[in-house]
């Protein structure tokens, strides 16, 4: 399918019914127990430096594994899933000295997301599916030190980030992916550049996909880690139309509600969340149930705040079957119209 | 006329509708600013823009074109500072720049949308609409210039064409938001003497109206010193010519500006004659307006805002206006002569309170909520108010009459606390908005208060307190009113309250309302509010809704960092290598009473905290010329100086204080104090309490850390003061007060409270080069006082290093302190009088303040144990840490 048929059945699925997401890659990567050799595979037996832990790696040395992972998603329901691409740019590829990689890492996880996607799509023409390919908000800050005797210093700018990103997006269109999503966002400058990236991208190779935005409230001061409220942010984002906008990360559903109505209420756009399985524990899991996490979501499809709604950190296919069957029963939230005007942000919603 | 006058619903309105944007942050509009920036001064550079945004800048301009600067550099710098602040990050920026390359290299560096002034069709459609696409990529919206190749637009056919193509071009090649495009159509100087310029600002004004008409959802700035140039040097025409312009200009439609607020008198309050022929200018209504104007100058030169007072001109209006006049001036003059001329007017004495004063007032009350008059204006009001009360009292009496007052209000300082400078001020704001306040003072028993209550049958009660007891005194009185099945609305006020103490703690212990007002000017609507029956049920609604969310909020809220174990904490804790450290032997030892002449202090005092007690945020001195409260602040300066004068020479208020240092060791966090230097009797116990979350680059800190251990061997010193500077400050205070000046009433206390820091600092002075004498040779400014760049500090029990109150009974004990300065502490261990500061010497070179904050069981059992107290005792005392 083109793009342009892909993004018309997207809108035509939207507009029925509550989307699926994918839920946590990390915690189905983890349960496979995997070792710096299996992290190597034939490939990088000899690389220099560690490479377990390099998630994204995987697409390359062990793809069978992200392969099966995706389709367990689409089998649990999932219309969109995640490419496996959270940390391949440049940026933070260059903590494993792979920036080299991060395009063909790019190219490679959209594939594999693709021809899930296509598999799945053909088995079920009437429920297609898509693959959002993901820039995740690299290692590093553009609007907060990382020295505290130095506020205002910066280990990383705008144009920086602007490049490695432009190389990412190459990787995730050439690859086939049929939305981008930009996720994770704790600091909406890096948004900013990476949407900026995104643009030029598509301006140079004219083509335009949706564009999908999930920022990162980081507690329960109910901030982004930069400090931005979540209206503030959306103001800061908006300027790209996105297809959809909302909260993943960081919180469980119980706490993440707030601030979904809180986007729900102001966005012209579809609203997205993707909250983790609760908070971890003492030893870093996430114990949220299945059914326990699908109450939560019944409750938000029930009070119209979701058009897309998935999971993060320690929710599994599990969840996503769970969530898939609670919303089912519900329509998609409606989009407000509201007055034009201008609205600007600092850390705080600013309209005129 | 009456078409021009601007009703309080068009003023409310306007107020919103328009918005000022700072401009103190840019090099070419100020020097300060440039000269700072020129110096590399980025700290003082970004408390101008912090003072900006707490002075209701709603979005600040930031511009750093100036030839001797790296304009890009500059912007950077300043951006990525301003992003770590927050209390100037969380508004707007407006990257302000003739340089695109300066404007680009700012867009990079915020994460909020920001305005971007200004890109223009000066060179060319195709470098203009190359601009506005990146601006788009960027998420900005901005100001566009009416400016063309040809030339910057001055007629309003030019102005208004060049808009319209831009605005075209904008929204149809490139699909630029239309609400995100502000126009700036240029605002010229009018009254130059040369003809053409004559119609400038009507062309302005004409222009904006068409665009706002015709080109949807786009807005109008411009920048509003410009109008007024040619009168240079003359700050009242100056005000009166930019409110003229302003009053036509936004209802034309022009809703954002770069305005001074400090330039601007209110469009009510210029003089007729020079409001006329000021808008003949603007409005260029005839030919020979800018002669008349130029003619009429000279007799408004001079002293600004403060020549009105001198201007008697208001004493030929009639006598209603002229009472209004007083009350929002504040002038005493005239008010006993207008009061009795009001009185002879009217029918019954009663009526002149009821009819004009109460008017007066009530534009007060109005400016002040719309932030138009400042706290201490409004105090000063209220002092010509009680003046012409004062007076018709007498006839009052005789004829028997009663007033009728909005409602009856309650107020008191709460058991065991003294302070109370807020509580009067909330009285008097109160009472401008005619409220009749029934006011028991300080130290007010709760039984006193409710039978008070019952007796005068008041509409409502406030409590107030400063020191964290006093919250759960409140908390009493909550219960008790329940108990007792009142059903009166409870107001909540003082520094140590807060919201969510009022939430949690007080407010479900009392089934009707309870308010906390977080401050004066808040305290008005409130209980108007709470008066009818109707309005109070539905705030009440919304009240229970509020409080509801703050206890969840409340209830969720963990702790940011993970607590540790008391043992643990302590096996963190501060050290340093006692073998090699000696500690510094006093030249005085044991207790020694110290007595000063206030005129010693006055060097001495840091006036910061005074202008915030009168709710004016800034610091001094740059305070005093601060845009918006700078003339107030002046005023109010220079009244504390009068004060301060006549105080030190009347001796009526007297300063004592006592100071001891004494043989001491800890003991892990106690220090023992010791009889002699052999240090073989214990003569008291100094219990303090030990930070108790994982810390883990610092040590968990305890004051007991900064003596050398017992176990040490080494000989140390432990040092102890208190001290007042408020011998006589409430009889001072009393006395004005019963005079009908509360402004004076509340400036003596907020005098002799700096006079006591001052005191203190005095002291710690003394302590350093001479009793205890460890660094004789310290010679520092004030400014490095207040900025505490000394060895040693002084830490207060009931502050954030030693929060548990009771430990300033050791101090008492310790030095005797009754004895030597009459200072006596209350059931809550507040100090009396209020104006005293009290705490402890630490003279360790590494020294330094830090905050307890909360604490584990375990540490409250034993500090229970070490107190020798009960468990319900140590939760009384320690629940502020728990």
């Amino acid at each position: 399918m083109s793009h342009i048929n892909q993004h018309q059945a997207l809108l035509a699925a939207a507009e029925k019914r509550i989307l699926l997401l994918d839920g946590a890659m990390g915690t189905m990567i983890q349960a496979h127990s995997l070792e710096e050799s299996d992290y190597r595979g034939d490939r990088f037996a000899d690389w220099p430096s560690d490479v377990k832990g390099n998630n994204d790696l995987l697409v390359l040395t062990q793809p069978k594994i992200i392969y099966d992972i995706h389709c367990a998603y689409f089998e649990a329901g999932a219309d969109i899933i995640e490419t496996n691409t959270f940390n391949a740019t440049s940026i933070s590829m260059a903590d494993y000295d792979m920036q080299s990689l991060a395009r063909e890492i790019n190219v490679e996880a959209t594939k594999l997301a693709k021809k899930a996607a296509n598999e799945f799509t053909q088995r079920n023409p009437d429920k297609p599916r898509f693959v959002a390919g993901v820039l995740g908000p690299t290692s590093r800050t553009a609007s907060i030190s990382p020295d505290v005797n130095d506020p205002g210093m910066r280990n990383v700018t705008f144009d920086e980030l602007v490049e490695a990103y432009v190389e990412a997006t190459h990787g995730l269109i050439e690859g086939g992916a049929d939305l981008i999503m930009v996720e994770t966002v704790f600091d909406t400058l890096n948004a900013k550049a990476s949407v900026f990236a995104v643009q030029q991208v598509f301006e140079e190779l004219n083509v335009s996909l949706p564009i999908m935005i999930s920022g990162t409230i980081t507690d329960a001061s109910g901030r982004t880690l930069s400090g931005q409220t979540s209206e503030a942010f959306y103001y800061s984002m908006n300027h790209v139309d996105p297809f959809s906008f909302g909260l993943n990360c960081a919180l469980g559903p119980d706490l993440l509600r707030q601030y979904v109505e809180e986007i729900s209420n102001v966005s012209e756009c579809l609203v997205s969340a993707h909250p983790n399985a609760g908070l971890p524990n003492e030893f870093g899991e996430y114990d949220l149930e299945a059914d326990e996490m699908a109450l939560h979501i019944d409750e938000w499809a029930k009070s119209g705040l979701l058009n897309i709604v998935g999971g993060c950190c320690g929710s599994t296919p599990e969840h996503i079957a769970a969530m898939a069957k609670a919303v089912s029963k519900y329509s998609p939230r409606k989009i407000p119209k509201r007055d034009v005007r201008m609205r600007l942000s600092g850390l705080e919603p600013f309209v005129l | 006329m009456s078409q021009q006058q601007v009703t309080p619903e068009q003023s409310a309105q306007s107020s919103t509708l328009f918005i000022n944007v700072g401009e103190r942050t840019n090099v070419t509009g100020s020097a300060m600013f440039k000269r700072l920036i020129l110096e590399d001064n980025y700290e003082q550079a970004l408390d101008v823009a912090r003072q900006q945004v707490e002075n209701g800048a709603q979005i600040i301009d930031i511009n750093m074109d100036e030839a001797m600067l790296d304009s890009e550099a500059a912007m950077v710098r300043f951006l990525n500072l301003i992003a770590s602040e927050p209390d100037i990050s969380r508004v707007p920026i407006m990257i302000d720049s003739s340089k695109w390359s300066v404007i680009e290299a700012g867009l990079k560096c915020v994460q909020g949308k920001p305005i971007v002034n200004s890109i223009s069709l000066k060179e060319g459609e195709e470098n203009f609409l190359a601009q506005a696409k990146l601006l788009k990529r960027y998420g900005a919206a901005t100001v566009v210039m009416a400016f063309d190749e040809v030339g910057q637009a001055d007629t309003e056919d030019r102005k208004y064409e060049i808009c319209e193509r831009s605005y075209k071009l904008l929204t149809e090649k490139i699909g630029f938001p239309p609400q995100d495009i502000i126009f700036d159509p240029n605002i010229f100087a009018v009254a130059t003497g040369i003809e053409e310029h004559n119609n400038y600002a009507v062309d302005f004004i004409n222009a904006t109206r068409r665009i706002r008409q015709n080109l949807p959802h786009c807005h109008v700035s411009g920048g509003l010193s410009n109008v007024s140039f040619s009168f240079r040097g003359n700050n009242p025409v100056r005000e009166a010519m930019h409110s003229v312009f302003l009053f036509h200009a936004i209802k034309a439609g022009m809703d954002m500006g770069i305005v001074n607020a400090g330039q601007l008198e209110v469009y009510d309050q210029i003089p007729s004659e020079l409001k006329e022929a000021v808008e003949d200018v603007i409005l260029n209504r005839n030919p020979e307006a800018t002669d008349k104007l130029l003619e009429l100058a000279p007799k408004y030169q001079g002293g600004g805002k403060a020549s009105v007072k001198d201007n008697l001109e208001w004493r030929d209006l009639p006598v209603n206006k002229r009472l209004e006049h007083a009350l929002v001036r504040g002038i005493m003059d005239f008010i006993e002569e207008d009061t009795e001329a009001a009185r002879q007017a009217a029918d019954k004495p009663l009526h002149v309170i009821e009819g004009p004063l109460m008017d007066g007032m009530n534009v007060v009350g109005d400016l002040f909520g719309e932030g138009k008059m400042f706290l201490p204006q409004v105090v000063k009001s209220a002092r010509v108010m009680k003046k012409a009360v004062a007076y018709l009292n007498p006839y009052i009496e005789k004829e028997k009459e009663k007033g009728s007052t909005n409602g009856k209000i309650l107020l008191a300082t709460v058991k065991g606390d003294v302070h109370d400078i807020g509580k009067n001020i909330v009285g008097v704001v109160l009472q401008c908005n005619n409220f009749e306040i029934i006011d028991l003072g300080v130290m007010v028993p709760c039984a006193k208060i409710l039978q008070v209550a019952k007796e005068q049958n008041v509409d409502m009660i406030g409590l107030s307190g400063l020191i964290t007891p006093s919250l759960d005194e409140m908390v009493y009185v909550a219960k008790e009113m329940q108990r007792l099945n009142f059903d009166l609305p409870l107001l909540i006020g003082g520094a140590t309250t807060s919201k969510a103490h009022t939430a949690v703690k007080i407010e479900e212990n009392y089934q009707h309302p309870v308010v906390y007002v977080p401050n004066a000017s808040r305290a008005v609507g409130v209980c108007q509010k709470l008066l009818s029956a109707e309005s109070r049920a539905k705030y009440a609604l919304e009240l229970d809704a509020d409080y509801q969310k703050v206890r969840e909020q409340h209830a969720k809220k963990k702790p940011r960092t993970k607590p540790v174990s008391l043992d643990k904490a302590r096996a963190n804790k501060f050290t340093c290598d006692w073998h090699s450290y000696t500690p510094p032997t006093p030249n005085v030892m044991g207790v020694t009473p110290v007595s000063v002449d206030l005129d010693k202090l006055l060097d001495y005092i840091d006036w910061t905290p005074f202008f915030l007690t009168w709710s004016l945020a800034g610091r001094y001195p740059r305070i005093l010329e601060d845009e918006v409260v700078g003339e107030e602040a002046k005023s109010l300066f220079s009244d504390a100086q009068h004060m301060l004068a006549s105080l030190c020479k009347s001796k009526k208020l007297q300063a004592k204080g006592v100071v001891g240092i004494f043989p001491a060791n800890s003991v892990d966090d106690d220090i023992e104090i010791y009889g002699s230097q052999q240090r073989d009797e214990v003569i008291h116990v100094a219990h303090h309490l030990r930070q108790q979350t994982e810390k883990p680059k610092g040590p968990n800190y305890c004051l007991s850390d900064f003596v050398a251990p017992k176990s040490s061997n080494k000989p140390d010193y432990l040092g102890a003061f208190a001290v007042t500077a408020g011998i006589g400050e409430d009889e001072l205070a009393q006395a004005y007060i019963d005079d009908g000046d509360d402004y004076n009433g509340i400036m003596v206390k907020a005098v002799a409270d700096r006079l006591a820091e001052a005191f203190a600092e005095y002291l710690h002075e003394k302590v350093r080069k001479e009793l205890w004498g460890y660094v004789p040779n310290e010679n520092l400014s004030n400014e490095e006082l207040i900025r505490e760049k000394y060895q040693g500090i002084r830490p207060a029990p009931g502050y954030a290093a030693c929060p548990e109150h009771t430990e300033k009974q050791l101090i008492w004990d310790l030095l005797d302190a009754e004895q030597h300065t009459t200072m006596k502490l209350t059931e809550s261990y507040a100090m009396w009088p209020g104006a005293a500061v009290s705490g402890f010497y630490f003279s360790h070179p590494d020294c330094r303040y830090f905050a307890v904050a909360k604490i584990q069981e375990d540490q409250l059992v034993d500090y229970a144990q070490r107190k020798q107290w009960d468990r319900l005792e140590a939760e009384k005392w320690l629940g502020p840490n728990l």
